[in-house]
């Protein structure tokens, strides 16, 4: 596959995983090997002071995986600004996933505190990656203040539904002077396909892998999705017609 | 004196530097970010900082997100 160039840096996978909701450490490294990824989302927490759990970092190997900090939690930029900066000084190069999503029942991304937090973030000299809504206008607009990417939701986080807003997410892909990474209601890999072959640069899928059956099983069919997608973009999709075009010859009948 | 770790109050019986509390809770320097006083505190200050009554320390640490 072509390479993902983010922030000038190459990347052989075009699909991200998030971290959050395995069922154990063991299910979490086993899905993110079998899907191919050098990137992988975390969050930051308090540590439990009087039951310190075994540290993730323990179970993530740096050399192979970027880590890719999120600010959730945060509810509005401040929060989200701290939260990067504390990614930081835990020994995370400065690449953030900026997420705001004040809202507990949708976890929609907050566009006015999200866009604050991105101006300040940038001119720390991070590299940022904004979940947003899939709003074209806001899209526009915090590339042009310089995030590295932007990742517009399919869906709201966890609910596994797909794409719900395609639409919008084309627009944002056919203006985008930056990688577009679809984040967020990936249920199966079949919607990954699908945002890779509507030009998506890369994907990242979290809850369709913690949750399925086989995790391991379901990151690799999720590999396949997206490299299918990506395959499809680039050998040239075939326009949709209304009406039917033959694909046997017209002429030659057994009839007259 | 009395200290604030992640919201909870802490007894302390000497001045202790954050490194050495960090080493009492059992927790790798290498792997949690601090704030103390709601400034992040690098991590080549640990082992200097000499924690006073009424510090607040917030003490966050990777975990899985998406």
């Amino acid at each position: 596959m072509d390479p993902l160039i983010i922030a000038g840096r190459r990347f052989k996978s075009r699909l991200l995983v998030g971290t959050g909701k395995f069922s154990s450490n063991a299910a979490m490294v086993a899905a993110m090997e079998s899907s191919g990824c050098e990137i992988v989302t975390v969050a930051l927490r308090r540590v439990d002071i009087d039951n310190p759990a075994d540290s993730l970092l323990a179970h993530i190997d740096r050399e192979k995986y970027l880590l890719l900090p999120n600010t959730s939690g945060a509810r509005d930029a401040v929060e989200a600004v701290r939260l990067a900066r504390l990614a930081r000084a835990a020994g995370c190069e400065p690449w953030v996933k900026l997420e705001v999503t004040p809202d507990p029942y949708y976890l929609l991304p907050d566009p006015i505190e999200t866009f604050k937090a991105a101006e300040i973030l940038v001119k720390e000299g991070f590299t940022v990656l904004p979940y947003i809504n899939a709003d074209p206008v806001l899209a526009k607009r915090l590339q042009e203040i310089g995030t590295a990417t932007v990742m517009p939701l399919g869906a709201p986080i966890g609910t596994n539904k797909g794409l719900k807003t395609r639409e919008q997410i084309a627009i944002i892909i056919e203006q985008a002077i930056v990688p577009v990474v679809v984040d967020a209601g990936l249920g199966a890999p079949s919607h990954a396909a699908e945002a890779m072959e509507m030009g998506a640069d890369c994907v990242l899928v979290n809850t369709a892998l913690a949750v399925a059956g086989n995790p391991a099983a379901m990151a690799a069919a999720f590999r396949k999705g997206v490299e299918a997608g990506r395959e499809a973009f680039l050998a040239g999709l075939g326009e949709t017609r209304r009406q039917a075009e033959a694909s046997s010859p017209l002429t030659g009948f057994l009839h007259d | 004196m009395t200290i604030t770790v992640n919201g909870k109050p802490k007894e302390l019986d000497a001045p202790t530097t954050v490194a050495a509390l960090l080493e009492s809770l059992g927790l790798d320097t290498a792997r949690v970010a601090l704030e103390l006083n709601r400034e992040i505190l690098p991590r080549a200050e640990f082992v200097d900082r000499i924690l006073t009554n009424g510090d607040t320390l917030e003490i966050v640490q990777f975990v899985g997100g998406g």
